[in-house]
């Protein structure tokens, strides 16, 4: 563990279900681009070998929750241990290798600038596409991001990544209430309800190199919509709950 | 045909009263044995009273039927029991919702403990050695 009291206190979270096959590659090229770093693994009870590969890589700190909580509860952990231990930033980035570990020092730069709290790797920023997604995700995608403006009246270009850089302001509030299941655009709604400021930055993703989509197949789509739209909803009409910290 | 149809009705409100009654001691003993936690046994409670005393006041039901303008006073009854099973079952999605957070919290309490833990043995293990 680092000196608390630099400044380039940073925590990288990497929530893992079943991702033995990609997440090996991803934490050595996390090696190798910020040796040094803090990760922090939760393995969301993986039936796979997960943890077995993740603990290959020394110096890797990993969580193994004892039953599955699903995404959300699995980055929850994240932020509750990065609030304890007085981490700056968070940076959170799937295990299935599809967000660049090269990106990370992009996404955060603009907290280091204070420019704004949390930052979304965002794969249509600047009107083009960089990632092929298929049309019914880059639909569903797209009427998410309308609700998100209908509810918020801000325009987050893609709500459903999950390549984000919190600060600790942040990561203090999240640690305290996060959605469970497809978590991602209800935190956002979550997070501009109560003053945060988002920004997205155009990143690179890949299509997954293995495992499966936490969308497509677990549950399917029809629920995935209806759940994460009425999450949306609930979460804008739910009071303010962020107690402190400069509102901006 | 008269002393028929009165002895069927009698017959049902023999049976209505018994059955009323056998649910509210079954609640009451499942209670008493600890099986239902008392806070969670107050709409059980409450529902096996309204249906014994449904089924002792014939004419009871009657007012009720004419007071929510329903036609025909059996429905009442469904309409009474169909409350009572709503009201039940969304509290058992409160409680569930409620237990559902309590063990998120807890898994992740337990996993970030046996992380430290892990830690901390791994450092008494490397205090010992040197």
């Amino acid at each position: 563990m680092k000196d608390k009291n630099t400044p380039d206190n940073v925590l990288i979270v990497i929530p893992a279900y079943n991702e033995e096959a990609s997440i090996g590659a991803l934490l050595q090229e996390i090696r190798v681009l910020y040796g040094g770093w803090d990760i922090l693994v939760v393995n969301d009870h993986s039936a796979d070998r997960t943890p077995e590969v993740v603990r290959r890589y020394k110096g890797t700190m990993t969580v193994d929750l004892p039953r599955n909580l699903g995404i959300g509860g699995a980055v929850q952990t994240g932020f509750i241990y990065a609030a304890r231990n007085h981490y700056d930033y968070v940076v959170q980035l799937d295990a299935d290798g599809q967000h660049q570990p090269a990106d990370i020092i992009r996404l955060l730069e603009p907290l280091k600038k204070e420019e704004t709290d949390v930052v979304i790797g965002s794969r249509f920023c600047n009107g083009k596409s960089s990632y092929r997604a298929g049309f019914a995700r880059r639909t569903g995608i797209r009427i998410i991001s309308f609700f998100c403006w209908l509810l918020t009246g801000k325009k987050v270009k893609d709500c459903t990544s999950g390549f984000r850089a919190y600060n600790r302001e942040a990561i203090q509030f999240l640690s305290e209430y996060y959605p469970i299941d497809y978590p991602e655009p209800e935190a956002v709604i979550m997070l501009i309800k109560n003053r945060f400021r988002i920004s997205e930055i155009q990143v690179c993703m890949h299509p997954r190199k293995a495992g499966k989509s936490s969308i497509s197949f677990r549950r399917g789509t029809t629920y995935y919509m209806f759940k994460v739209v009425l999450g949306m909803i609930m979460t804008a009409i739910r009071p303010k709950t962020r107690k402190y910290g400069k509102l901006q | 045909m008269e002393s028929f149809s009165n002895v069927n009705i009698f017959r049902m409100q023999i049976i209505a009263i018994a059955g009323s009654v056998v649910l509210f001691l079954f609640i009451l003993n499942l209670i008493r044995r600890k099986r239902i936690k008392e806070e969670y046994s107050l709409l059980w409670v409450f529902f096996g009273m309204v249906f014994i005393v449904l089924s002792l006041w014939r004419q009871g039901l009657d007012y009720i039927a004419m007071a929510i303008g329903v036609a025909y006073p059996p429905t009442a009854i469904l309409l009474i029991f169909l409350m009572a099973m709503f009201m039940i079952l969304i509290q058992f999605s409160i409680i569930i919702s409620r237990l559902s957070d309590a063990n998120k919290t807890l898994c992740q309490e337990i996993g970030l403990m046996k992380m430290e833990l892990a830690k901390m043995k791994e450092e008494k293990k490397d205090q010992s050695e040197a």
